[in-house]
């Protein structure tokens, strides 16, 4: 089937392709030159999606999607911007289909396209289709007319710039829903290239009548609108045009509506200017982090850092203190552990904008809350974020309670906790430095590559590494190599094959010397192991660490054992071995 | 009498079709098992136990017949669902169809989401009345070329062919029912719905299959405290934020989207008194609510419970403003319902399109209509000897004791193993369908 979908896709661009100039192909030289780009055209369709039909499609909307992408960067093959619109007809067919990123896909061509036209042919050509599209019967094709007015409009006569905006404004009150949402986004991209007259008197009516819609879900798409709405607007007119709605939203019933508002608020903190933020914003602000559902307090969370950064700085250190600091101490102990570590991920970017003697009276004792806080997701943000507090106060101020978060996470009965906190290891050993390293986490990861869960020890080999690169060979030398290669006796063979891939991840930032004097003659002698996987888990650390070694060691020592191996009973063995021998030669 | 009886007044019912078999002898696979009009009423689908949707498409009009109406003829069968087995449970799944509900009609194609116990699934019923004909790439045989054998590229054309109906399957909504799927019902948004199964009512957005958020859930941390599970569950129909859940104890909840995202706590509770007199050890099992529907206006909603019919208005939840017996009659019998299993029967219930009269089924293949308006009431039979055409129903009555008048039938011959579970009112006209156990009725009012 996929071959007919082929076949569709081929027959679907010639025959609406052809239809448009049907009749007329061949009466001169450039008509028939135009066929035969036509015929191109079809032709490229057939290989950009040669690999999608034969593999796999058994859809026949991928075939459809990769033909609404393919058409938007067909002007060249249909003969250039003079013939660009021969390319209208399949797409409004695909701008009108049931599914949605085919729809949009044909949308963002037709948008493309619309730039080639020149401005008679969008009037002629182009317009007409959106005039179409927005006046069709099924609201799928007037969900795609509202993504293509903007681009028109810019470029069209007056007479014509009015009937857009009459059809925009009826699609901004269309009997269903989906058509209101599709206005309702594309409000603010609208609002901007039209003329400064039309958004006071056009746009902003819309706005307001989508801003109370019945529906929350049109309601919560004007919030973002008001963003772009906003910028466009003199400063003195945002109070009684704009913030009236702005107010409303962020009181609004639907919780939806007022997480949009959280959601948005550095964007629209930005929009409308310092005076509005300190009036309006704040309080705004206040009730979003008090909000009563923990999806709104959670994304008023997230924004903490973001709003504090952004305000007024002469009297942000005052806003900050007095207005937002006692709403984030309430957060730090929410009932909702979503908000705890939404808070959690920004709040130490406070420390850097309230200096450090604020840090340390009422940040650090945040700080230290969250670290001991129940929800390992909450501890892991704080951690996560140790640099920004490094910068302010030095890490030693909060030194003592991080071990025994460090700790317990290290060893929650969760993997994917630990696994976090392994991730967060080079980092941490960065910020409090060797001797604290090696006195206090050390034997963590150490333990971590006994873990049973293989992820955890894989992520334990890859941390080593790390650690490698930060504190030096020697470092390595004198605390990790001797207890990796110690767990090459260990009864269980999974902590052997623990240590070669230590030493594979290892070698490189180890150097020559200790990988040929130290970790090399564990390798060979592991090649006798009685356990295959072991085996040919050495042949496979022999071929990577074969470039770290000095060519004499390879010849006589690394070559005997592969050659050995390579005649081992077992199959795997033998193929790894004989695998690492060719790729050592080349 | 019988004039009064009939809703709307003069209206009376009449035979229009019959579809499936006629032998007593029933296959398990042919129970029919949901009926649902579409938006329009142009179609009609019913599942049956088989994991089958069939779907009825009524004919244009005939001009010069205008007694008789448009007939409803099969538009398009498909295998919706197939039986599965859950290996980590060891549970059989059934491919039975618990429910469908078509969507709001987007373009030429007709979309509707049908479901089983744990798998909801879109699919998309479209016309084809072109094929492609001259592929490059295999013979008009279908046999494929060698394609090194192709020298030159032909362009393909469409060329007409016999309308054929295609049904696809466009979204499989998996794995996120634990328990059985009860109810299904899309948002007036146009892009959500939700999904009810015993414990638990999710939200699904149409386009995405691989998450759904749970917005309610009563399963208590401790299974032994479980005294209520969740019997059925409906979307407002124009409130997007609104919804209701109806329980096992005879409760039904309406919950506000808007006000929290975990929608556990309600935003109204209706549930009517109990009364004491009529307390007794079937209380509990006949107040449990079969099903639930929002009337088309969004005022009201109507629920089912074993013995009646019962109307809320949305204002107003400390009893209902309507309550309909449906047949009181058994109240009597709850002993040998209870032996033998009826007493679990689900009914469903219907508005017509007006919200003036609703209908729910019986047994004996009985159903019941209520006209709200006139306080009238009508029980008709769906049988295979009142199906001549154009034939009208005569009301059916049961005596309950004592002396039987003539045209009665006693409350001790109705036949139990025949039952009226499923029934569809038409969105505009007076146009009903009637599923019997393997049997499809369509009524009609009669036009005089």
């Amino acid at each position: 089937s996929s071959q007919q979908h082929q076949e569709a896709v081929h027959h679907c661009a010639s025959s609406r392709c052809g239809e448009d100039s049907h009749g007329k192909l061949y009466k001169n030289d450039t008509e028939t030159q135009l066929y035969s780009l036509k015929m191109y055209s079809i032709i490229h369709i057939f290989y950009s999606s040669y690999h999608l039909w034969k593999y796999t499609i058994y859809d026949e909307d991928e075939v459809l999607l990769a033909l609404a992408e393919q058409l938007g960067n067909f002007t060249m093959l249909v003969g250039g911007p003079e013939y660009v619109h021969c390319l209208l007809p399949p797409l409004e067919s695909l701008a009108t289909v049931e599914e949605t990123v085919v729809r949009d896909k044909a949308v963002e061509s037709l948008r493309k396209i619309s730039q080639e036209h020149s401005p008679v042919d969008l009037e002629v050509h182009f317009e007409p289709l959106v005039k179409r599209l927005a006046s069709g019967d099924w609201f799928t094709s007037r969900t795609s007319a509202c993504g293509l007015f903007s681009v028109c409009y810019p470029r069209v006569s007056s007479t014509v710039k009015a009937e857009i905006r009459q059809h925009f404004r009826t699609l901004c009150s269309d009997d269903t829903p989906m058509v209101r949402r599709a206005a309702a986004s594309k409000l603010g991209e609208f609002a901007k290239v039209l003329e400064p007259e039309y958004v006071k008197s056009d746009i902003i009516s819309l706005f307001t009548a989508l801003a109370s819609d019945e529906q929350d879900s049109v309601r919560l798409l004007a919030v973002e609108a008001c963003v772009s709405i906003a910028t466009l607007l003199p400063q003195e007119d945002l109070e009684t045009l704009v913030m009236p709605t702005l107010r409303q939203a962020a009181e609004d019933k639907s919780w939806r509506v007022r997480y949009m508002v959280a959601d948005k608020f550095s964007e629209l903190q930005k929009a409308v200017g310092s005076e509005i933020t300190k009036n309006d914003l704040v309080p705004a602000f206040q009730n979003l982090l008090k909000d009563c559902e923990a999806e709104v307090r959670a994304a008023a969370a997230n924004k903490v850092k973001e709003f504090c950064e952004n305000l007024p700085e002469d009297n942000r250190e005052q806003i900050i203190m007095t207005h937002i600091l006692p709403c984030v101490k309430e957060l730090v102990s929410d009932t909702n552990q979503h908000v705890k570590s939404a808070l959690a991920s920004v709040i130490m970017g406070l420390s850097t904008i309230l200096g450090k003697d604020n840090t340390i009276e009422h940040l650090l004792p945040l700080f230290l809350a969250q670290l001991k806080d129940e929800c390992p997701e909450v501890r892991l943000n704080i951690i996560s974020n140790l640099d920004c507090v490094n910068e302010v106060i030095g890490i030693r101020q909060l030194s003592q309670s991080l071990l025994p978060a460090i700790v317990e996470l290290a060893e929650d009965a969760k993997w994917r906790v630990r696994l976090a906190i392994i991730e967060y290891m080079p980092l941490l050993a960065g910020q409090l430095g060797v001797e604290f390293f090696d006195e206090k986490l050390n034997t963590l990861c150490m333990a971590w590559l006994i873990d049973h869960v293989y992820a955890i020890r894989e992520a334990a080999t890859c941390n080593l590494m790390k650690l490698v690169e930060k504190f030096g060979a020697e470092w390595a030398q004198n605390t990790i190599v001797p207890k990796v290669l110690g767990m090459a006796n260990d009864p269980n063979y999974l902590h052997r094959m623990t240590t070669l891939f230590c030493i594979n991840a290892l070698s490189e930032a180890c150097g020559q010397e200790i990988t040929t004097k130290q970790m090399l003659p564990v390798v060979l002698k592991m090649s006798n192991d009685q356990v295959a996987n072991v085996r040919f888990n050495v042949a496979k650390s022999l071929q990577k660490i074969g470039p770290v070694l000095d060519s004499n060691a390879l010849q006589t020592e690394v070559k005997p054992v592969l050659e050995k191996l390579a005649t081992d009973s077992d199959m795997d063995v033998k193929y790894f071995a004989q695998e690492a021998i060719s790729a050592l030669q080349s | 009498f019988a004039g009064v009886d009939s809703p709307g007044g003069d209206m009376q019912w009449c035979f229009s079709q019959v579809k499936g078999a006629i032998d007593d002898d029933v296959a398990e696979a042919d129970i029919i098992s949901t009926v649902e009009f579409n938006h329009t009423g142009e179609l009609l689908a019913t599942g049956d136990k088989g994991g089958r949707v069939v779907i009825f498409q009524q004919e244009i009009e005939n001009k010069s017949l205008p007694q008789f109406r448009s007939e409803y003829n099969v538009y398009s069968t498909f295998q919706s669902h197939e039986p599965e087995f859950d290996y980590l449970k060891s549970l059989e799944i059934e491919e039975k169809i618990n429910k469908i509900r078509w969507l709001p009609q987007k373009n030429a194609a007709q979309f509707l989401l049908s479901t089983n116990d744990k798998t909801i699934k879109l699919w998309k019923i479209s016309e084809r009345d072109k094929r492609p004909d001259g592929y490059n790439l295999k013979e008009d045989d279908g046999r494929y070329k060698d394609p090194n054998s192709i020298t030159s590229l032909r362009v393909p054309v469409l060329i007409p062919m016999d309308l054929m109906v295609e049904a696809s399957p466009r979204r499989v909504f998996a794995n996120a029912h634990t328990y059985h799927i009860n109810s299904v019902s899309v948002n007036s948004d146009h892009e959500t719905y939700l999904s009810a199964d015993d414990l638990r009512v999710n939200l699904w957005h149409l386009e995405i299959t691989d998450r759904s958020f749970n917005i309610v859930d009563i399963k208590p941390t401790n299974m032994e405290e479980l005294t209520e599970v969740i019997t059925a569950a409906e979307f407002h129909p124009h409130q997007c934020n609104t919804f209701v859940y109806s329980s096992s104890k005879g409760i039904i909840r309406l919950c506000d989207m808007r006000e929290s995202a975990l929608c556990d706590r309600h935003t109204k509770l209706f549930e009517e008194p109990e009364d004491p007199s009529n307390r007794s050890f079937f209380s509990e099992i006949i107040s449990s609510i079969s099903d639930v529907k929002f009337s088309h206006s969004g005022r009201y909603m109507m629920t089912r419970d074993y013995l009646s019919v019962k109307i809320w208005d949305l204002n107003m939840e400390n009893r209902p403003v309507e309550t309909y017996q449906v047949h009181e009659y058994l109240r009597s019998k709850l002993c040998s319902l209870y032996e033998n299993d009826c007493i679990f029967d689900k009914f469903e219930c219907c508005w017509n399109g007006n919200d003036s009269v609703v209908m729910t089924g019986s047994y004996n293949n009985f159903f019941r209509m209520f006209d709200r308006s006139q306080r009238r009431d009508v029980m008709l039979e769906a049988s295979r000897e009142n199906s001549k055409p154009m034939q009208v129903l005569k009301p059916r009555k049961v005596c309950a004791g004592g002396k039987r008048k003539k045209d009665e039938i006693s409350v001790d011959s109705l036949d139990f193993n025949k039952k009226i579970l499923h029934t569809a009112w038409h969105p505009q006209d007076n146009i009903i369908a009637v599923a019997t156990t393997n049997n499809l009725y369509i009524f009609q009012d009669k036009v005089n």
